[in-house]
């Protein structure tokens, strides 16, 4: 071990890991509301909207995340779509975990009982009055740790954004590991940071989760 | 801005298919090495003694905690440092085995606990040994119940077996990119290797239903 080395590059790590996390807040805002809306579409009754909310989680969900970035990004000029790496990884990042996020929130809609709806709609609700007010609290609770699990997929998947040089953690890992040939140094401090990250993380959900909780 | 034109894909085919061809050796050995070795994990966290169990979790904590793409780095250039002379496709396998290996162990762990002790009273004291309490009624009933989740886990293995282009492993990604550094269409090739990807999960998919069916079936 090479603690020296660890001590000098230490700083950029750091610097890094915070556009690991800057990209992941970035990309999770994103993908809830993708998710809401395919939630919507899916649950819909235009039968249109369902089939477009279908076709967007399974081929999200069925082809490898790393495909859809390079599609975005390398693929996005042909079509007239020029994105800076970041916006890029944001964009494919946040549209991916929409759809993985889009079933969490369905499951959680899904599982508030039956009978909730038919009260809320015998007693003079609208459609839209029963989801807001009555079935959508319900659900809430239910989804954060679903949610949560996500969010902390989305923290380590971020590092794909480096294969389009967004010049995140696992970028700068892999740089240093190339300069220095010292891999398990540089991998133990970007270990430690992404840990850090998804520790951080899994607290704030677990804080979120305690605060709504039924008592 | 140039027109789209998938005319440029049919030349490819060939390539293409060899890439889809090594995924899928690629998946299924990854996939045995992450299903013996998650076994081996959660026995060795649930019954080896602390010395063993205690860097085998510490292990497991540090492979769900980190990127897969980053393990694949550390792998693939770390055993290079340590005198292992190996061809990044055994680092890649290595790598994806291992990653997923971690992730079904903490899955079989818990199925494993979720055996009714009844099965190892009654194994037991019919005069079975530890060893073979496990072996014959404890890890076989603890597989067959989490299938479903090991599946997803087999479906997940999939998609992530593109990262190991990026060591540059021959398949399907890196066969396109290939095909791309000769043609400059990214966007057609990546389609297709996206359209390549959903089919081959769709039959994994189909796959693991009929074997979810039959364990159903056989309880």
């Amino acid at each position: 071990m090479d603690f020296s080395l660890v001590q000098r590059v230490f700083p950029f790590f750091v610097e890094a890991a915070w556009i690991t996390i800057e990209i992941s807040a970035l990309s999770l805002a994103l993908g809830l509301i993708v998710a809401f809306l395919v939630a919507a579409a899916k649950m819909s009754r235009s039968l249109p909207l369902r089939i477009f909310g279908s076709a967007y989680v399974s081929l999200f969900r069925g082809t490898p995340c790393l495909i859809q970035l390079f599609v975005l990004y390398f693929g996005g000029p042909q079509i007239g779509i020029n994105l800076e790496p970041c916006a890029a990884g944001v964009i494919g990042l946040g549209l991916n975990i929409g759809a993985y996020m889009a079933e969490a929130i369905r499951g959680a809609i899904l599982s508030v009982d039956r009978g909730q709806t038919e009260a809320a709609r015998s007693i003079g609700f609208s459609r839209f009055q029963t989801m807001r007010k009555v079935v959508l609290p319900q659900a809430a609770r239910l989804m954060i740790r679903p949610l949560g699990v996500n969010a902390v997929a989305l923290v380590k998947g971020s590092a794909l954004v480096s294969t389009i040089s967004v010049v995140e953690l696992t970028y700068t890992a892999q740089r240093y590991i190339g300069s220095t040939y010292k891999p398990f140094e540089i991998f133990g401090v970007a270990a430690v940071l992404y840990m850090l990250i998804v520790y951080v993380v899994a607290r704030i959900v677990d804080l979120i989760d305690r605060r709504y909780a039924i008592a | 801005m140039q027109g789209l034109d998938f005319s440029v894909v049919p030349p490819y085919a060939e390539i293409l298919w060899m890439g889809v061809w090594w995924t899928v050796v690629l998946t299924v050995t990854a996939a045995v090495i992450s299903f013996v070795f998650g076994v081996v994990f959660a026995l060795v966290v649930l019954y080896a003694p602390k010395t063993i169990a205690l860097p085998v979790r510490a292990f497991m904590w540090l492979f769900m905690g980190t990127p897969l793409l980053l393990q694949l780095f550390l792998i693939y250039y770390g055993l290079g440092q340590l005198g292992f002379k190996i061809p990044a496709l055994v680092a890649g396998i290595i790598g994806l085995g291992l990653h997923f290996a971690v992730y079904n162990a903490d899955i079989l762990r818990a199925g494993i606990v979720a055996v009714d002790v009844g099965q190892t009273e009654g194994a037991r004291s019919l005069g079975f040994g530890r060893f073979q309490t496990l072996r014959y009624f404890i890890v076989p009933q603890a597989v067959r119940n989490t299938i479903p989740a090991m599946g997803n886990n087999l479906i997940v293995l999939l998609k992530e077996s593109s990262l190991v282009s990026i060591i540059g492993i021959a398949e399907l990604v890196h066969a396109a990119q290939l095909a791309i550094s000769e043609t400059f269409r990214p966007f057609e090739f990546y389609i297709t290797v996206a359209a390549l990807y959903y089919m081959l999960n769709l039959v994994l998919e189909a796959g693991l239903r009929r074997v979810e069916q039959n364990v159903e079936v056989s309880r």
